[in-house]
């Protein structure tokens, strides 16, 4: 076995989602430069990474937030950016990690809806979410698909 | 501050609600971050060791697979760590081989026997749900205290 000494030791690493139609990653990248010039900052398709001492993150996350609040979003990431255990150069087809963000991405627009209707509302009902579970499909809905497949390709 | 535990685990959309309202999210990025930056021998790609399973013997028995112990060796710290714990039902992402599939389950059962609020929600795929969906996490949150106005 070899000896293991890990880079960026004491950093930490955020993902900044970007999915707004007022800014895209390169406007969000150039105001990070500006406001954070010792944080190692890599922009993507989706948005950035950046990696830095934990307060030094925290606070570049508070500010580019407040460029798009309803629109940039934030999770901490275990590896630094071009890591070659994680980084698809090195390893060939999607990063591990990236179907997940995929698939959160397709519905952030509704999140996005969801928050700026928390920042500005607009008196609009809110319905309860909090029941966890899609409703089961009535016996007599699932009847109804029946036939209705039945005298389609009867 | 509050410590809450999401699932799934490397959710993005539940981590960067509960940062934004104040209080720290539990996932499982945290847990490899440590692993990560702790220097000893290699092993790659992860840092997992021989050691991670005989840990994860805190959570599961024995004759549970290893590979569940090893995956809880880095969940179950968390799961001991959080407040409250936020899980997103029947997530499509959340699957995946003997592994992950079995640790999923015990993850769930874990939050819902240990008596901490736990809030269930299920992914937002109109506007409307995403009111909802938003609206529950900053009513669950704002009931633990502590977080952002």
């Amino acid at each position: 076995m070899k000896r293991y000494i890990p880079a960026y030791a004491g950093t930490v690493t955020v993902y900044i989602f970007i999915e707004s139609t007022d800014l895209t990653p390169e406007d969000i990248a150039v105001r990070t430069y500006e406001i954070a010039p010792r944080a190692m900052v890599k922009e993507t398709c989706f948005g950035l990474q950046v990696t830095g001492k934990p307060e030094e993150v925290d606070g570049i996350v508070a500010k580019i937030r407040a460029f798009d609040p309803a629109h940039i979003f934030v999770k901490d990431r275990g590896f630094p950016p071009g890591d070659p255990r994680r980084c698809r150069a090195n390893l060939g087809g999607a990063r591990p990690g990236f179907h997940g963000h995929e698939f959160e991405l397709s519905l952030i627009g509704n999140v996005s809806r969801g928050l700026e209707e928390d920042l500005h509302p607009t008196g609009v009902a809110v319905p309860d979410a909090t029941h966890g579970r899609r409703p089961p499909l009535p016996v007599e809905r699932l009847k109804e698909i029946i036939e209705e497949e039945e005298s389609a390709h009867g | 501050m509050v410590k809450v535990f999401i699932y799934p685990t490397t959710s993005l959309i539940l981590s960067d609600l509960v940062k934004r309202f104040g209080h720290e999210p539990l996932g499982s990025a945290l847990g490899i971050r440590e692993r990560i930056q702790t220097a000893g021998f290699e092993s790659p790609p992860l840092q997992i060791t021989p050691e991670e399973p005989k840990k994860g013997l805190h959570w599961a028995a024995v004759e549970v697979p290893s590979g569940v112990r090893g995956r809880m060796a880095i969940m179950g710290p968390q799961i001991d760590a959080a407040d409250a714990a936020i899980i997103i039902n029947d997530a499509d992402l959340a699957f995946g081989c003997m592994g992950c599939a079995r640790t999923n389950e015990l993850l769930i059962y874990l939050l819902r026997t240990k008596g901490m609020p736990v809030l269930n929600l299920i992914y937002p795929t109109t506007e409307e749900e995403g009111i909802a969906f938003v609206a529950a996490i900053r009513k669950f949150l704002g009931s633990l205290g502590g977080g952002a106005p």
